[in-house]
């Protein structure tokens, strides 16, 4: 018997990206913890590297690895935000690592290969491959999130991570074996095939343990008890990390999964769906009102957005489909800008603080990152014309056009409710007393956060071409 | 009586679910959720290796190594992140995991 070699074109970006990340993993340990910055620098490099294959491989839904792996539209948009959010998580660490003493060659590393893990995610076609690409990028996260290794809170938050993650897999494998044993067949094209005829009671069990699976992953509401602990505990700049990139690929995979493989059960899994996303948004939005620390109120408003993005896929059309990749797309920038002014909040004696009121005076002590601060929180409220507006304002449209008039509503209440705690902190840095100045920001954060405030404000003057890409992307998952 | 899919799928479902309410339910000691988690994987494998056997397909089998293989690397990162927190804590008691709330 002759096995013929898989075509590896589709599959460049990941295969260089894995290649690249061992050999930064031994330059690193040749030279030793001295060598972060350099390992740091080489990963950003080789993200970019990865960037430009991605753009210029193939579009057209071509298959490799007996059809484990897709490269589609779909696929290329969600892995230029990944690795956009991966570099500049990279970007914002490398003060952190110094000044924390933490700094290990491991963490860049460990951060390219949970963006593997990532774009495997994104691109699998099978079960089999969707799932080693979930635990790559979780093995990898949950090291990261115990990174600061003598630091209980740090520690703790890895701890936590990794059991209620582990239990999300248990949960996502036991539906997957129950799809596979129902369907016979662990490729999305062909359990969409089989599912064609009447769906079985053990299929929709299936399915509903891997949208409980996926929903942990995604943080969405029951399933988000972790994200608060993880998110408050682990090191900032990891925090910043988990509440971008790999938010953004479970929300990919979760659309993925829903509309290829279980696409004809589409009135099934949308009423489950419903009740996610209403629930994030009530969450999100009261939870945060009580909080004293910026990355625990920060926690609750990215369970919030869940719940928003999840409106689209409850919707189930290909405008909900579009309505979610501009939303993540939003997302992505106005949280590392908000991320990154968190990591700006250090004081000579105390180090990194995270409460709320720390940020008193921040806008006459330093006005120009007060104002950065501003638009990225109205954006984050959905107020125009900022970006989040008009990231939501997608998502509502699908849902109304959908018919999911109450959703729609509720999700109305929500923003408001949510305005209310995102002007608190705005009135805080304006109009409370002052705290003692921060000192200066290092000068990668400062262009990290000029550049996502720029975007945040000025999306609404080129929201076209953004709307267009979005729109290709969401058709190639109805093929 | 002859053991037909359906017995391989309790014996899973119950191995299952005390994986997960051995999860939620215990108050004592961590290493044990990290048995518990293995429990839940064990179930999956015995339906995987159910399925494939009853289907005459080989992919269930598959799918079960990889399983096995993840599973192997999960404890190892899991048990490493406990030694860690332990070093820092000096306990692993369940009710003490608690510096974050609310």
């Amino acid at each position: 018997m002759t096995y013929p070699v898989p075509a590896l074109a589709p599959a460049l970006p990941e295969i260089w990206l894995a290649v690249a990340a061992l050999a930064l993993l031994l330059f690193g340990v040749m030279r030793g913890d001295g060598a972060t910055r350099i390992v740091a620098w080489g990963a950003v490099a080789a993200l970019a590297i990865a960037g430009v294959l991605v753009v210029t491989g193939p579009t057209d839904g071509a298959q490799t690895f007996s059809g484990m792996f897709v490269a589609d539209r779909f696929g290329i948009f969600v892995k230029l935000l990944v690795l956009l959010g991966s570099a500049a998580a990279i970007l914002m660490s490398l003060r952190y690592l110094r000044d924390e003493t933490v700094e290990h060659f491991e963490y860049p590393v460990l951060i390219v290969l949970a963006t593997v893990g990532m774009m495997m995610m994104v691109s699998a076609s099978d079960l089999i491959s969707l799932y080693l690409g979930l635990e790559l990028q979780s093995l990898s996260l949950y090291v990261l999130a115990a990174f600061k290794r003598d630091s209980v809170a740090s520690t703790e938050s890895g701890l936590k991570y990794f059991l209620l993650g582990a239990l999300a897999s248990g949960i996502f494998l036991y539906g997957a074996s129950l799809v596979y044993g129902y369907t016979g067949a662990t490729g999305f094209a062909a359990i969409a095939a089989e599912i064609e005829g009447e769906a079985q009671l053990g299929l929709l069990f299936g399915m509903a343990f891997l949208i409980a699976g996926l929903a942990f992953k995604v943080s969405a509401v029951p399933f988000h008890m972790w994200t608060p602990d993880v998110y408050q505990g682990a090191p900032t700049p990891v925090t910043a990390f988990f509440a971008v990139a790999p938010k953004i690929t479970s929300l990919a995979v979760f659309m993925r999964v829903m509309l290829e493989p279980f696409g004809a059960l589409v009135d099934d899994w949308s009423q489950i769906l419903v009740v996610l996303s209403a629930l994030s948004m009530g969450l999100g939005a009261f939870a945060a009102i009580g909080q004293t620390s910026l990355k625990r109120l920060l926690a609750y408003s990215s369970i919030g957005h869940v719940g928003f993005a999840l409106m689209g896929l409850a919707a189930g059309t290909a405008e909900g489909a579009r309505g979610i990749l501009i939303y993540v797309a939003v997302y992505l920038v106005m949280n590392i800008g908000a991320w990154a002014v968190v990591l700006t909040m250090r004081r000579d004696d105390e180090g990194l603080v995270e409460g709320i009121d720390d940020l008193a005076g921040m806008g006459r002590n330093s006005p120009v990152l007060a104002l950065a601060m501003a638009i990225f929180l109205f954006s984050l409220a959905g107020i125009p014309p900022m970006a989040g507006f008009f990231a939501k304002f997608y998502v509502f449209l699908a849902a109304i056009h959908a018919g999911l008039y109450w959703l729609a509503v509720i999700g109305a209440l929500a923003t408001v409710v949510g305005a209310f705690y995102y002007l608190r902190v705005i009135k805080i840095m304006y109009f409370d007393e002052p705290a003692r100045p921060f000192e200066r920001a290092p000068r990668e954060l400062r262009w990290i956060i000029a550049v996502t405030a720029g975007l945040t404000l000025f999306f609404f003057l080129f929201p076209g071409g953004m709307v267009a890409e979005a729109d290709l992307a969401a058709q190639a998952l109805w093929k | 009586m002859e053991i037909a899919l359906g017995h391989y799928l309790t014996v899973a479902a119950i191995v299952f679910t005390l994986g997960i309410f051995g999860i939620f339910l215990n108050r004592k000691n961590v290493i044990i959720i990290l048995m518990s988690i293995e429990l839940m994987l064990i179930a999956v494998n015995i339906n995987l290796v159910a399925f494939s056997a009853y289907a005459g397909d080989l992919v269930g089998q598959v799918f079960a190594m990889f399983v096995l293989t993840v599973a192997a690397a999960e404890a190892t990162i899991g048990l490493s992140i406990l030694v860690t927190y332990f070093r820092n804590r000096g306990t692993v008691a369940v009710e003490d995991i608690n510096l974050m709330k609310g």
